[in-house]
């Protein structure tokens, strides 16, 4: 079947690159996860109002960055399979969405852990909880096209048609909550901007914020790995059902 | 154009043959209406100042209830098949589908809705926002609802999973078109809201038209 | 006029179907596609109504192909298929009606005639059996002027009164100069058809 060596002549080149790449996303999220942790627990200052509490924020405000760039990511990807038919831009994208949806649930929990001292509630209607609360609804809808079809290829078109219709939409639902939310709320709540930006607070968050990205990779390259390889094996049980 | 017209006037006279999915979606959106009241108890004041919301999640739900088979009934029984090889191209079909799936299963909701609103105990000058604010913002529901349709339609059980795909994207119409009405009943302009609401609907009317022929496109392939 | 395929190949959900078929026809042509269950005659037919994708290949309406914008293939071929198609609340000349108007063709009144559903016309498609359904279909595509006729099993369920009726319906086409791919179980024995078995070529 020639057919068949053309299609996947494109994971073999990927799955040579990501193979050399994977040691050093393991490495360098081991690394960057140990100092991150360490300078946001122990380094960083405590809040002269909410005290230790603060710390939260350093696994809460780079996961909800993470979730945000993850559907981004997820819709180039898309675009990219659906414009140049590229088979693993299709299979990143699925392989990206889990992780992104684990993300914005990390940001929610942290979120509301977060809220709890702050607001003494363990849920608020607050702007930015309730946009990453709407983003984990696209992802499952995402996740969950991709389940409904037997057709991978299809399945592949079908959400790349979603990503990209959901990435349209995401400013515009950003927008309305926010505008909902200053309607609703007196401005005195605290929101979770969390205090003035201060570059003692700035660079375990950025460390961390880098150390999440650099596991995002780690785990999208087995993902996307276990992807090529699963595609694989239907194809060789397929032929020899063929033969049979 | 003639075309264009055709297809319309056909799934209109199938929902007036049929006349159950319309008034069907007619009772849903009554009875999710009634419960409000049912739930929260009869104060006025608690029913005037949740009203703009309640009827407008209740047009969210009752447009989905139909959304299903907007496309699927032609693609069930090869009809769609026809009409892709027909002269019109297929962002232009989708959209007189759009617009038969708004006269026959929304514009009856926005009829219907003064006299909801009045049982909610809402102020003249909200029920006439509100209805406004309806005539402009579902037609997005219907360009959004057409690209989930278009996704599901060769789902045997798509409905639940196009609920899913879909009310996300519904929100920013559910937040304005409520906004537009509490402005007006607390004597505030509405007009930023109702310009917002048709921005959006233009949007989606790009959107929707191009994603749902690629989803369309799809499903047949 | 000609319409031609130039090697075109099916993949359906991973599964390589048929590989490297070609053909070409001029006016009065017709080709009959045979084969076995699952050999993709369907899919074939479906390709060359520009509903499915090939994978690769090409498919050709007088030299040009037809994905680009110059082929004025569409509203030269009609396409009939398994499913009717036939709405069961509107009636039969309702159907048929909005089906030329759809495809910019009128005279629904001779094609419904020509298939005997004159006494029919205004009975709701709901009541028909399978053979008047398959009547239906017929007359929809003799009252359009298409040039290329695209016939998935347009004898199933038919009697052979109707067969035959059919069968004069499909010479005519040819003989006005018009072409068609069926593809149907039983031997319709025209007297001049080309045969393209898809067993032969399947991988």
């Amino acid at each position: 079947m020639a057919i068949d060596l053309h299609k996947y002549a494109n994971p073999k080149r990927f799955l040579a690159i990501t193979g050399a790449i994977y040691p050093w996303s393991v490495g360098v999220t081991v690394i960057l996860l140990a100092v991150g942790l360490y300078m946001s627990l122990f380094v960083a200052p405590p809040d002269y109002q909410q005290g230790d509490t603060v710390r939260i924020m350093y696994v809460h405000v780079p996961a909800a960055w993470m979730g945000l760039s993850i559907y981004t990511m997820m819709a180039i990807s898309s675009a990219i399979g659906l414009i140049w038919k590229h088979p693993v831009a299709d299979l990143t994208a699925k392989a990206a969405a889990p992780i992104g949806a684990c993300f914005t649930f990390l940001a929610l929990v942290t979120g509301s852990l977060w809220g709890q001292p702050m607001w003494g509630t363990y849920w608020v209607w607050d702007a930015r909880l309730t946009s990453m609360l709407i983003l984990l609804f696209l992802y499952l809808g995402y996740m969950a096209l991709w389940e409904s079809f037997d057709d991978q290829g299809k399945a592949a078109k079908a959400t790349s048609i979603l990503a990209l219709v959901g990435v349209i939409n995401i400013p515009i639902i950003k927008f309305s909550v926010d505008w909902w939310n200053t309607l609703h709320q007196p401005a005195s709540v605290a929101t979770m901007s969390g205090p003035k930006i201060h570059s003692s607070i700035l660079i375990p968050l950025l460390v961390m914020g880098l150390a999440y990205m650099s596991f995002f990779v780690m785990v999208l390259i087995i993902r996307v790995k276990a992807e090529i390889l699963q595609r694989r094996l239907r194809i060789l049980r397929m032929s020899e059902l063929k033969e049979h | 154009m003639k075309r264009f017209f055709g297809l319309i006037r056909r799934d209109l006279v199938l929902a007036v043959r049929q006349g159950s999915a319309v008034t069907l979606s007619l009772c849903f959106f009554v009875i999710v209406v009634v419960l409000f009241p049912l739930g929260v108890g009869p104060e006025l004041s608690v029913l005037a100042r949740i009203g703009p919301g309640v009827l407008w999640v209740a047009a969210l739900l009752s447009c989905l209830l139909t959304l299903d088979r907007m496309f699927q009934a032609d693609f069930e029984d090869g009809s769609l098949d026809l009409l892709i090889i027909g002269p019109l191209p297929l962002e232009i079909l989708v959209l007189g589908k759009v617009i038969a799936h708004w006269l026959t299963s929304i514009l009856p909701l926005i009829v219907i809705t003064p006299v909801l609103a009045l049982s909610l105990n809402m102020p003249t000058e909200g029920i006439w926002t509100m209805s406004l604010a309806l005539l402009i913002g579902t037609p997005t529901l219907s360009l959004i609802g057409a690209i989930g349709a278009a996704l599901t339609v060769a789902m045997r059980r798509g409905g639940v999973l196009l609920s899913l795909l879909v009310l996300p994207l519904y929100i920013p119409v559910l937040i304005f078109g409520a906004a537009a009405v509490e402005a007006a009943i607390g004597q505030l302009p509405a007009t930023p809201h109702l310009l917002l609401l048709a921005g959006i609907s233009l949007g989606s009317l790009v959107v929707g038209m191009f994603a749902a022929a690629a989803a369309l496109r799809l499903a047949l392939d | 006029m000609s319409f031609a395929a130039e090697n075109l190949t099916c993949l359906r959900a991973d599964q390589l179907i048929f590989e490297g078929v070609s053909f070409s026809l001029s006016p009065g042509d017709a080709l009959w596609v045979r084969g076995r269950n699952g050999a993709g005659k369907s899919s074939f037919l479906r390709i060359c109504a520009k509903l499915l994708k090939p994978l690769s290949g090409m498919l050709k309406w007088e030299g040009e192909d037809i994905r680009s914008d110059s082929s004025n293939f569409h509203g030269n071929y009609h396409y009939l298929g398994h499913q009717d198609a036939l709405k069961p609340v509107l009636t039969v000349s309702e159907n048929l009606s909005f089906w030329a108007g759809f495809h910019g063709t009128p005279d629904v009144a001779r094609a419904l005639a020509e298939f005997e559903l004159d006494l029919l016309r205004d009975t709701p498609a709901g009541m028909l059996s399978q053979g008047q359904k398959k009547r239906a279909n017929l007359a929809r595509l003799a009252a359009s002027d298409a040039r290329l006729w695209i016939l998935d099993e347009p004898v199933s369920a038919l009697d052979q009164h109707f067969i035959d009726l059919f069968k004069a319906r499909l010479i005519r086409h040819l003989q006005n100069g018009g072409m068609a791919l069926f593809a149907t179980h039983q031997d319709l024995m025209l007297a001049k058809v080309r045969t393209l078995n898809l067993d032969d070529i399947a991988s």
